[in-house]
C-alpha cells in the first residue's frame, strides 16, 4: 500500500536527518581552545581570548531564516550600532567591534553548532546574543563549561535570573514572570473583581508568563475562569477562543507569538456577544502583528513595554532615537527603522557598550562580573525611569516596564513606570 | 445546545479549511500515485502570489483568477522538471522530491516575503448570520460553498469530458492508457496543474482566517492527511467528508474530552488516521486496490 511505503519514506528521511547531524556534531568536537590567551597585572590569569588593545570580536547567533525568522532583524539594529561606534565614537573604549552573525534558524541543535564555531574556529571574546529560550537554554552549558559570557541573551524566561549554576549567562529584557505582574498590578487597580480567561502557548514561554500572572493575583479578587493553550503546530486558535468566549469572562489575556497574536485578536474582533479588555504580551505587540487584524479592531488592546518604539511620534525628537535612525539610514539602509525589533538590537548593545565600559579587567571574567554589578545604568533607547539594576541576589537586569494601550495607529504610553520587583519583590524559581 | 452547534460549526470552518487542501492532496495522488509533502507549501506560495498582486494595486476578484493561472502553470512545470526526471525511480525517491519541494519552497517564500505576518483582503463580507443561536461566519460559509462548487467541476470534468475520460484512464491504468495511444507526460502535467489550482484556491480562502505567513499551511497539511486517510486517497468526495469530520472531531474532542482538551487536540487526526489504516486501509469512500496474483 502506498500508505507503508510513506511511513518508510519517513523512517528514511528522519535516519537521514539524525545521521547528518551526527557527523557535523562529531566534526566540531575538535580538540577546544589550544591558544588559551591570558592577561598579566592585576587581571593575571583571566582570559583575554577575543579580545585586545584595539579590538574585541563577538559574535551573535539569530534565526535568520526559518519560523523566528521575524526576530532576525535583531541583528540589524545591533551592528549597526556596533558599526555607528567604530566609526563615531572610535569603538567601543579605543576598541573596534567585530560582530559575527551566524544563523541557527531557531532550531537548538544548530545553535549548538553556531556556538561551537563561534567559540572555537572564530573565537570570539562572548556570545552576544542567543536569540529564543529553546536556542539559549540549549548552548548554556557548554559556554558556562568554557567560560565564555553569554550576555544579555534575547529571551523573557525567567530561568536566565533564578539559576545559580550558570554565572557566564545574563538575561537582559523583562522576563515573562515581571511582564505578568504588570498586568495584574493594572487589573488590581482598573478591575479589582475581573475575571480572566487566558489564551496560552503550550510551551515555558506561555506557562512562565500564565504561572507568574497567578501568582501576582493570588489573594486578589481576580479570578482565571478559563484557560486555553495552543501548540505552535496548530493551524488555527479559533476553536480555542470559542471555547474561552463561553466563560464570559471580562478580560482576555492573550499570551502567544505573532501569527497566533494576529488571530486571537480577529476573532476576538469578530464575536460580537463577547467584547472582554483585551491584553496582549509584549512578544505580540508590534504593530506589524496589529496590522493585519486592521486598527480599528484592534483599538483599546493593552500591553507593556520597555523601549522606546520608533514609531511612536512623541519620540520623533529624541536624540538618541535620531542618532539611532541617522544610523540605521546610512549602515543599513534596507533595514525598516520604524520596526521595533531594530530599536530593540539598538538597545541591548548599547548596553552591552555601558557593561564593556564598566569592566575592571578587560577580560571574559570582567565582562562576566560587569554584568552582575550593574547600578542604574541608564540606556538611553530605553524608556524613561527603566534602567539597568544587577547585584548579588539580582540577576533580572530590566524589571521595570511601563503600560501601552493601542490607539489609533500605534501604542500610545499610560501610567508610570512600574518596578515590579519592587512592587512584588523578586522573582523566585 | 445552541454552544454545541456553535462547536460544531467552528468544527465545520476548520474542516472545510481541511478539506480544500485534502482535494489538491487527492487530485495528484488519484493519477500519480504519490502523496506531495509540498502541497501546504505550494498552496502558501500562490496565496503569496495572490497578496503580492492585490498589494500592487490589482482588485482582489482579478487577482484570484490570475493566481490561478499562475498556479496552474507552476504545478504542470513543477511536473515536467522534477517530478518527470524520477517518474520511473522508486516511490522513496519522489517523496524525498516533495519533501525537497516542501522545504525549499518555504525557504523561498520567507525570503522574498519575509516571516512577518502579512494582511490578507477578506473576500467575503465580515461578520456573521445568527441561525438558532448559533454565529456561523460569512467566511466560513464562503469557504465551504467555494469547496462544494470545485467538487462540482470536479466532478463534471471527470465525468462528462473526454479529457476527463483520459484522465480516468491513466488514473485506473497506465500501462493500457499509454499503449492505447494516451500521452501520459500530458495527463500527469494536467493532474499537477489541477492540483496547484485547487491547493491555490485553499491557500487564498484560508489565508484571511489563518493569517498568511510561510508557515501557514504547515499544521493545516497533517489535518489534510488526515482528511485523505480517512476519506480515501483516490475519492474527492471522500476528501472534502472527510476534511469535514476531522474538524468537527478534533473540535469537538478538544472541547468536550476533558482529557483531551486543547493540548491533545493535534493528536486527534493522527489517532484517526491509526485507526483507518488498522480498520479500513482504503479509507470510507476510497476503493481497494486490487492486485492479481
Amino acid at each position: 500500500m502506498i500508505r507503508m511505503r510513506h511511513t518508510t519514506a519517513l523512517r528514511a528521511a528522519a535516519a537521514g536527518i539524525a545521521a547528518l547531524l551526527t557527523a557535523t556534531a562529531c566534526s566540531s568536537q575538535r580538540g577546544q581552545d589550544d591558544s588559551a590567551a591570558s592577561a598579566d597585572g592585576a587581571c593575571k590569569g583571566q582570559q583575554t581570548t577575543g579580545i585586545t588593545d584595539k579590538s574585541i570580536k563577538l559574535g551573535g547567533i539569530y534565526p535568520m531564516s526559518g519560523p523566528a525568522s521575524a526576530y532576525g532583524t535583531i541583528s540589524n539594529g545591533v551592528s549597526t550600532y556596533f558599526k555607528y561606534v567604530n566609526a563615531e565614537k572610535g569603538g567601543i573604549g579605543g576598541r573596534k567591534v567585530e560582530f559575527v552573525v551566524r544563523d541557527d534558524g531557531y532550531q537548538p541543535p544548530k545553535a549548538v553548532e553556531e556556538a561551537r564555531r563561534l567559540v572555537e574556529r572564530e573565537k570570539v571574546f562572548a556570545v552576544f546574543q542567543t536569540l529564543g529560550t529553546p536556542s539559549t537554554s540549549a548552548v548554556w552549558d557548554y559556554l558556562n563549561q568554557q567560560k565564555v559570557p553569554q550576555p544579555f541573551v534575547a529571551t523573557g524566561a525567567s530561568k536566565w535570573g533564578t539559576d545559580t549554576e550558570h554565572p557566564w549567562t545574563m538575561g537582559w529584557q523583562p522576563n515573562y514572570v515581571a511582564e505578568s505582574r504588570m498586568y495584574a498590578d493594572y487589573l488590581k487597580k482598573e478591575k479589582p473583581k475581573a475575571k480572566v480567561a487566558v489564551l496560552f502557548q503550550n510551551d515555558d514561554f506561555g506557562k512562565d508568563l500564565l504561572g507568574g500572572f497567578k501568582q501576582a493575583v493570588k489573594g486578589s479578587d481576580i479570578t482565571v475562569v478559563a484557560e486555553e493553550s495552543y501548540e505552535v503546530t496548530d493551524p488555527s486558535v479559533s476553536a480555542q477562543m470559542t471555547s474561552l468566549a463561553r466563560s464570559e469572562a471580562d478580560v482576555l489575556l492573550n499570551i502567544t507569538t505573532p501569527k497566533f497574536g494576529s488571530q486571537a485578536l480577529a476573532a476576538d474582533a469578530k464575536n460580537p456577544r463577547w467584547n472582554p479588555l483585551h491584553i496582549v504580551n509584549s512578544v505580540s505587540a508590534s504593530t506589524s502583528v496589529l496590522k493585519p487584524v486592521g486598527f480599528k479592531n484592534v483599538q483599546g488592546v493593552v500591553s507593556a513595554t520597555y523601549f522606546k518604539d520608533p514609531a511612536d511620534p512623541q519620540w520623533a525628537d529624541d536624540a538618541e532615537m535620531k542618532t539611532y535612525r541617522a544610523a540605521m539610514k546610512k549602515y543599513a539602509p534596507d533595514a525598516d527603522p520604524s520596526i521595533q525589533f531594530n530599536a530593540y538590537g539598538w538597545a541591548v548593545a548599547s548596553s552591552l557598550h555601558k557593561a564593556l565600559d564598566a569592566m575592571e579587567c578587560p577580560t571574559r571574567e570582567g565582562l562576566r562580573d560587569a554584568v552582575q554589578k550593574l547600578k542604574d545604568v541608564k540606556v538611553d533607547m530605553l524608556l524613561p525611569g527603566v534602567a539597568l539594576n544587577t547585584g548579588a541576589n539580582d540577576r533580572f537586569p530590566i524589571e521595570t516596564m511601563q503600560l501601552v494601550r493601542f490607539q489609533g495607529e500605534r501604542w500610545v504610553l499610560f501610567g508610570e513606570p512600574l518596578d515590579t520587583r519592587q512592587k512584588f519583590g523578586p522573582v523566585t524559581g | 445546545m445552541s454552544e454545541f452547534l456553535q462547536q460544531v460549526v467552528e468544527g465545520v470552518g476548520a474542516g472545510s479549511i481541511y478539506a480544500s487542501l485534502a482535494l489538491a492532496l487527492v487530485l495528484i495522488h488519484r493519477f500519480t500515485g504519490i502523496v506531495n509533502f509540498a502541497q501546504g507549501e505550494l498552496a502558501m506560495i500562490s496565496t503569496y502570489v495572490a497578496w503580492q498582486l492585490v498589494a500592487s494595486g490589482m482588485p482582489f476578484w482579478l487577482a484570484l483568477p490570475v493566481t490561478l493561472a499562475i498556479s496552474f502553470a507552476g504545478g504542470m512545470l513543477i511536473e515536467r522538471l522534477l517530478i518527470r526526471p524520477v517518474e520511473g525511480a522508486p516511490e522513496l525517491t519522489i517523496v524525498i522530491v516533495t519533501v525537497g519541494l516542501f522545504i525549499f519552497v518555504n525557504a523561498a517564500a520567507g525570503l522574498i516575503w519575509s516571516f512577518t505576518v502579512k494582511d490578507f483582503p477578506q473576500p467575503f463580507p465580515e461578520g456573521s448570520v445568527a441561525l438558532a443561536g448559533v454565529d456561523i461566519g460569512w467566511s466560513t460559509l464562503g469557504v465551504i460553498g467555494v469547496v462544494a462548487v470545485v467538487m462540482g467541476l470536479l466532478y463534471l470534468l471527470f465525468q462528462h469530458t473526454r479529457t476527463g475520460l483520459v484522465m480516468r484512464a491513466v488514473a485506473a491504468n497506465p500501462a493500457s492508457a499509454r499503449l492505447s495511444g494516451i500521452r501520459m507526460g500530458r495527463v500527469l502535467m494536467l493532474g499537477w496543474g489541477l492540483a496547484a489550482t485547487v491547493g491555490a484556491l485553499s491557500g487564498v480562502l484560508v489565508a484571511p482566517l489563518l493569517f498568511l505567513e510561510p508557515n501557514m499551511m504547515g499544521g493545516a497539511l497533517i489535518y489534510a492527511f488526515a482528511a485523505a486517510t480517512l476519506g480515501g486517497f483516490d475519492s474527492p468526495v471522500g476528501a472534502v467528508a472527510g476534511g469535514l469530520v476531522v474538524g468537527v472531531a478534533e473540535t469537538l474532542a478538544g472541547a468536550y474530552v476533558g482529557f483531551v482538551g486543547a493540548d491533545l487536540k493535534i493528536g486527534v487526526p493522527l489517532l484517526i488516521i491509526l485507526v483507518v489504516l488498522l480498520v479500513r486501509p482504503q479509507g470510507l469512500f476510497g476503493r481497494a486496490a486490487v492486485e492479481r496474483a
